[in-house]
């Protein structure tokens, strides 16, 4: 699709052909993930969690699916389901503790991804879309990793379902109708968790679906590059098979390896010991917070506690809902032409405070609420809005970038261009 | 366009939340936020090291099946424990014949339908069941407690921060309430019906100290002496099997996965470097440079200003 030296597929069997003229899925294969796509040769291992969040979707679908034969759906039964499928089902212990763990997993990958097209301006023209369609995955990740988090029916899972779907409440007027809505009823209850299972089956299929238009629209230009320059000749290319597929190969097997470790060393880690205790609608926990992805806007949402205008709540909950949506104007934002951090000195500095920002509404977010925790929270909520809309126009105006390479092989060949010549062909003698 | 907007929709959302900063601030500052007796007497849970623990660990059946003795004949008297059916006691060394005595002798029956008049009755455990709970619904439970409802146990130690170790804490933890506490605290004091203890979070406790004397429960001869202090670990030892039943299996077959996709991984690499050698040799060549190649490319590394 994207370069004109892509390597087309040519069948190399009688049966090859006579499927290819007339079903040709090998081919749309091999132009996609095979032989036929040519990768920029300077990718970093920044660039192997893209590949890695297919895979953790691939673990959560399959361990989802043979968790969902033995989980029952009920107010009254899913908590013993759950606890059936760790004593009673053969391997159960091993498929809920995966499907836990893989959901972490599979946002550790996916905020990498994120952060590493933050850093290399992956979002700028020509890949608008793939960034706008990459946040809308996300967004559908946030949405079936809470409602996953529902279905166990514990202390943790109720509550969080209460003051999620409270959020809409503060919308005046519409807001109420809207969360009774659609919980099915005025708290979370057996017609919350139906809906919520339902749905919580069904939109992993959706964010397959919007990969599959995620990698299409990447597909389009090509895959940016640590440097931000564009792919101008062969020889700035690898074909992604075998060269993409063997790195991202072994370290797919390095983060498997680093599950695993998670998985069967420590699966309680990352969640909470609330949830091990049955739903309780007439006892509330004493710290509500919900799984760690989500610490950083829960942050911001409790971080507004001065009514200005409008309901202390109100601001919380548009804040939180919009520190996601301001994400989608990035392609407009950062007018830089320059994509890559590297050549932008001061871009570079604002984007390492921005990780700590995050880092610091993370941890606001799964603490405790004490004064100090809160003006923590409440600097690096102004800091983290600041930084998108109002640093990231300015430095994109006002600075100046380094001197960016000619093109990707001089960047990756330092110069020794008469070694440059493209794979497959006949390298001159040294 | 959208530059203007977000400018002003970040002055606005990075304001409030400075504006909510320094509010705070100013409240914070003309009245302190008052300490609580929580803050300053809440102690965590003491050191327990059990054989369970790390990725090695597996259970002392030994000590497992005293802590089961414990919790028979000291805490099923009023907590129930639903998840664990008397058949799982096979996993800790107790023969068909044993679990099927235990199930037999269990002091609380299992609810069941007269046959014959389809009157509510009762009946024997069987392996099957599993174990009945002391009480037959919420209701009679906080009737008995004093309006307290005693937790089931089958997952105490996954249900709470410090796991076993807390269990042990609590059970070993009750003391009479420092005088110097109600003296800084006085609507602190703890209330007639519950029991000072700091390892709790609101450090007044419901339950009554149930291991109370050394010998409460007589060990089988070859076990260590049933002091206070042994039997709340053995009793914590228990619960963490009750919680963690599969805890074993899940260290067997974790040391079993890691090791094939290490394995995998080192060959996945391996072929990796095969592959890409043709790709990278112009950049990194392996094996020894001849002098000229290899001052081109320090050199040219140097002018890249990248580590090659």
């Amino acid at each position: 699709m994207s370069f004109a030296w892509a390597k087309p597929y040519e069948p190399k069997t009688g049966l090859g052909r006579w499927f290819d003229e007339r079903l040709p899925l090998p081919r749309l294969v091999y132009g996609a993930i095979g032989g036929g796509y040519p990768v920029p040769r300077n990718l970093n291992y920044w660039w192997n969690f893209g590949v890695a969040a297919g895979i953790f979707l691939t673990v959560q679908i399959v361990t989802g699916i043979v968790l969902a034969m033995h989980y029952y759906a009920s107010a009254d039964g899913a908590f013993n389901s759950i606890e059936h499928i760790m004593r009673d089902v053969n391997a159960g212990w091993w498929l809920r503790y995966a499907h836990m763990n893989g959901a972490s997993f599979f946002f550790i990958v996916v905020y990498v991804h994120i952060f590493r097209g933050l850093f290399y301006g992956s979002y700028k023209a020509p890949r608008e879309l793939v960034w706008m369609l990459g946040l809308v995955i996300y967004l559908l990740m946030m949405a079936t990793a809470f409602m996953g988090y529902v279905l166990p029916w514990g202390q943790m899972s109720y509550w969080g379902a209460q003051v999620i779907t409270g959020f809409f409440s503060a919308f005046p007027v519409v807001g109420e109708p809207i969360r009774v809505w659609l919980l099915g009823g005025y708290a979370p209850d057996q017609a919350a968790l139906t809906r919520f299972f339902s749905l919580h089956y069904l939109l992993p299929f959706v964010i397959a679906a919007v990969t599959v238009l995620h990698i299409w629209a990447l597909h389009i230009p090509g895959s940016n590059n640590p440097t931000g320059v564009d792919v101008k000749t062969e020889k700035d290319t690898l074909p992604f098979h075998p060269f993409y597929t063997a790195k991202d190969g072994w370290f797919a097997g390095a983060l498997l390896f680093a599950y695993c470790v998670l998985t069967f060393f420590a699966p309680n880690y990352l969640g909470h010991p609330d949830n091990y205790i049955p739903a309780n609608p007439l006892a509330t926990p004493a710290h509500i917070v919900p799984e760690w992805y989500f610490w950083p806007f829960y942050a911001i949402l409790r971080s507004f506690t001065v009514d200005v205008i409008i309901p202390a709540k109100l601001w919380g909950v548009t804040a939180m809902f919009g520190s996601i949506l301001l994400l989608f104007f990035l392609p407009w934002l950062d007018k830089s032409p320059v994509r890559s951090g590297s050549y932008r000195p001061v871009f570079k500095r604002f984007f390492g405070l921005l990780i700590l920002d995050v880092l610091v509404l993370g941890y606001v977010g799964g603490a405790p609420i004490t004064p100090l925790n809160i003006a923590l929270g409440q600097l690096a909520t102004a800091y983290y809005f600041a930084h998108f809309l109002i640093i990231l126009p300015l430095v994109s105006k006002f600075e100046t970038p380094l001197p960016l390479p000619s093109s990707i092989s001089e960047s990756v060949l330092h110069g020794e261009k008469a070694e440059a010549a493209p794979i497959g062909q006949t390298k001159p003698a040294n | 366009m959208v530059r203007i907007l977000g400018f002003l929709v970040g002055l606005v959302f990075a304001g409030v939340a400075v504006i909510s900063f320094f509010v705070n601030l100013v409240g914070n500052i003309q009245s302190p936020p008052e300490a609580t007796a929580e803050e300053e007497y809440h102690v965590h849970p003491k050191a327990l090291h059990l054989q369970s623990d790390g990725p090695f660990g597996s259970f002392d059946r030994q000590q497992v099946q005293r802590g089961f003795q414990i919790y028979k004949e000291v805490c099923s008297a009023c907590h129930s424990m639903k998840l664990v059916a008397f058949r799982d006691l096979h996993e800790l060394g107790y023969s068909e014949a044993e679990v099927k005595a235990i199930a037999n002798q269990w002091a609380t029956e299992v609810p069941s339908v007269n046959p014959d008049t389809g009157e509510p009755a009762t009946r024997k455990a069987t392996p099957a069941d599993h174990f009945p709970a002391p009480y037959a619904n919420e209701t009679a439970a906080r009737a008995a407690n004093n309006n307290a409802l005693p937790p089931d146990l089958s997952l105490m130690t996954k249900a709470r921060h410090g796991g076993a170790a807390y269990v042990y804490s609590i059970l070993t933890g009750y003391r009479n309430q420092p005088t110097e506490l109600v003296k800084k605290f006085p609507g602190a004091k703890t209330p007639q019906g519950l029991h000072y203890n700091p390892y709790f979070a609101n450090l007044n406790i419901a339950m009554p100290q149930p291991l109370v004397s050394d010998g409460q429960v007589t060990y089988a001869e070859g076990n260590p002496k049933p002091t206070v202090d042994q039997m709340a670990k053995d009793v914590s030892a228990f619960l963490v099997w009750t919680a963690e039943p599969k805890l074993e299996n899940r260290h067997h077959y974790g040391w079993a996965v890691l090791l094939f996709l290490l394995v995998g991984t080192v060959l996945g690499y391996l072929s990796y470097q095969n592959i890409w050698a043709e790709a990278k040799r112009k950049v990194a060549p392996v094996g020894p440079l001849d002098p000229v190649n290899k001052a081109k490319r320090t050199r040219a590394t140097k002018k890249a200003g990248v580590a090659g």
